[in-house]
C-alpha cells in the first residue's frame, strides 16, 4: 500500500491536540513539560470542558505556560499556584480549574500554599512537574534534588548533613484529609504517557463530584540542567529518580 | 506490508530523539539535514511503519500525526 494511500483523513489515529496553540514551545529539546502539557490539553478536549477550564501558570520553566493552552490561563506569583487557583475555584464553581507548577514552584517557595490548598480540600487539580532541579534559573538545587546529585549550586553532589534531605511533597501531601487523589506518574515511554494520561483524567473528573484536591505527580527530566542528552536522561531518570520517586497511586480515596 | 504512515512537522522538530528508541520497526531516525531553527530533524527511514504512534504519543512537541488503515 502506498504511503498516499494511507495518509487520508478517515485513517488518522494520532493528531496534535488543537487544545495546544500553534505556537513552538521554548522548552528544551526532550523535556517532559511538552509532552505534559499535551496529555492535560488531550484530557480537556477528551471532556470537551476547553471552554469551561480554567489553568493557573506558575513561575519557572513552564511559566510561558498561558502562551501554549488554548484555554483561560492566570499568572499566579512564584509558588502561590495553589492560592489563586483556590480564589479562581470559589468564585467560578463550576469551571474546571487547574494548576500547574514545577517542583522549585511547588515545593520549595510554594510549600505553605500548597499544603494549606490541599489541608482544606479545594476541589482542584494539580499538575506538579518533578525534575529535581531548578531549571530555569541554570541548574540549582532544589528541594527534590536526589542525594549525591550534582547541581550548580551542589557541585559535590547533595550532601544530606547539610543540605538536606530530598522532599517527598507528594507523600506529605497524600496524609492531609483534604486530598482525593494523590499520584504519582512519569512521561518518559509511551505506556507511561498512557498511564499518566488516565490519571490526569481522573483528576479532572473528580472535580464534578466536588471531592477535594487530585494531586498528579509527573516525574520528568532536566537534560539541560542534568547535562545530558534527552535520550540519557530519560535512562538516569529511570535508575535514579524511580527508585527514589516509585510510580503509582498514593491515595486514592472512594 | 506497511499498513501505517506518519507524517513528521520538521519546522516545530527540536531533535531530542526521544521517539527514536520507541519504535518498534525502526521506522524513523535523525536526519542528516536541519530545519530552519538548526536542529537535525525527524525523518522516516523506510517503510515499514505500523501506525502504532508510539513516537506520536512521547513526542514533547506534538511533531508527528499517524494514520493506519483500519
Amino acid at each position: 500500500m502506498k504511503k498516499e494511500d494511507i495518509i487520508k483523513p478517515e485513517n488518522l489515529v494520532y493528531r496534535r491536540t488543537p487544545v495546544l496553540t500553534d505556537n513552538v514551545m521554548h522548552y528544551c529539546p526532550g523535556c517532559g513539560h511538552g509532552t505534559a502539557h499535551r496529555i492535560v490539553a488531550e484530557v480537556i478536549e477528551e471532556m470537551g470542558i476547553q471552554e469551561k477550564t480554567i489553568g493557573i501558570a506558575p513561575v519557572g520553566c513552564s511559566v510561558l505556560a498561558y502562551n501554549y493552552f488554548d484555554v483561560d490561563m492566570q499568572e499566579a506569583a512564584h509558588g502561590r499556584a495553589p492560592a489563586l487557583a483556590t480564589a479562581v475555584k470559589r468564585l467560578k464553581p463550576d469551571f474546571f480549574v487547574f494548576s500547574y507548577q514545577g517542583d522549585g514552584d511547588l515545593a520549595a517557595i510554594g510549600t505553605g500554599e500548597t499544603i494549606h490548598a490541599c489541608n482544606r480540600g479545594e476541589n482542584i487539580t494539580m499538575i506538579f512537574i518533578n525534575n529535581g532541579i531548578y531549571g530555569m534559573t541554570g541548574g540549582q538545587m532544589a528541594p527534590t534534588t536526589l542525594e549525591a546529585m550534582k547541581t550548580s549550586t551542589s557541585p559535590y553532589g547533595r550532601e544530606l548533613s547539610m543540605m538536606g534531605n530530598p522532599l517527598k511533597i507528594t507523600e506529605l501531601l497524600a496524609q492531609l484529609p483534604g486530598t482525593c487523589y494523590v499520584t504519582r506518574q512519569a512521561v518518559h515511554t509511551p505506556a507511561l504517557v498512557r498511564r499518566c494520561k488516565r490519571a490526569i483524567r481522573q483528576a479532572f473528573e473528580n472535580q464534578k463530584e466536588n471531592k477535594g484536591v487530585s494531586f498528579v505527580e509527573i516525574v520528568s527530566n532536566c537534560n539541560s540542567g542534568w547535562k545530558m542528552t534527552p535520550v540519557a536522561a530519560n535512562k538516569w531518570l529511570e535508575e535514579n529518580m524511580l527508585p527514589y520517586y516509585p510510580l503509582g497511586d498514593i491515595k486514592v480515596s472512594k | 506490508m506497511a499498513k501505517g504512515a506518519i507524517v513528521i512537522n520538521t519546522e516545530r522538530c527540536k531533535g531530542c530523539g526521544v521517539c527514536i528508541p520507541t519504535c518498534p520497526n525502526k521506522v524513523i531516525a535523525l536526519s542528516k539535514k536541519v530545519n530552519s531553527k538548526g536542529y537535525n530533524h525527524l525523518e522516516v527511514q523506510n517503510d515499514n511503519c505500523i501506525g502504532c504512534a508510539n513516537c506520536a504519543i512521547v513526542c514533547p512537541d506534538g511533531v508527528i500525526t499517524v494514520y493506519r488503515v483500519k
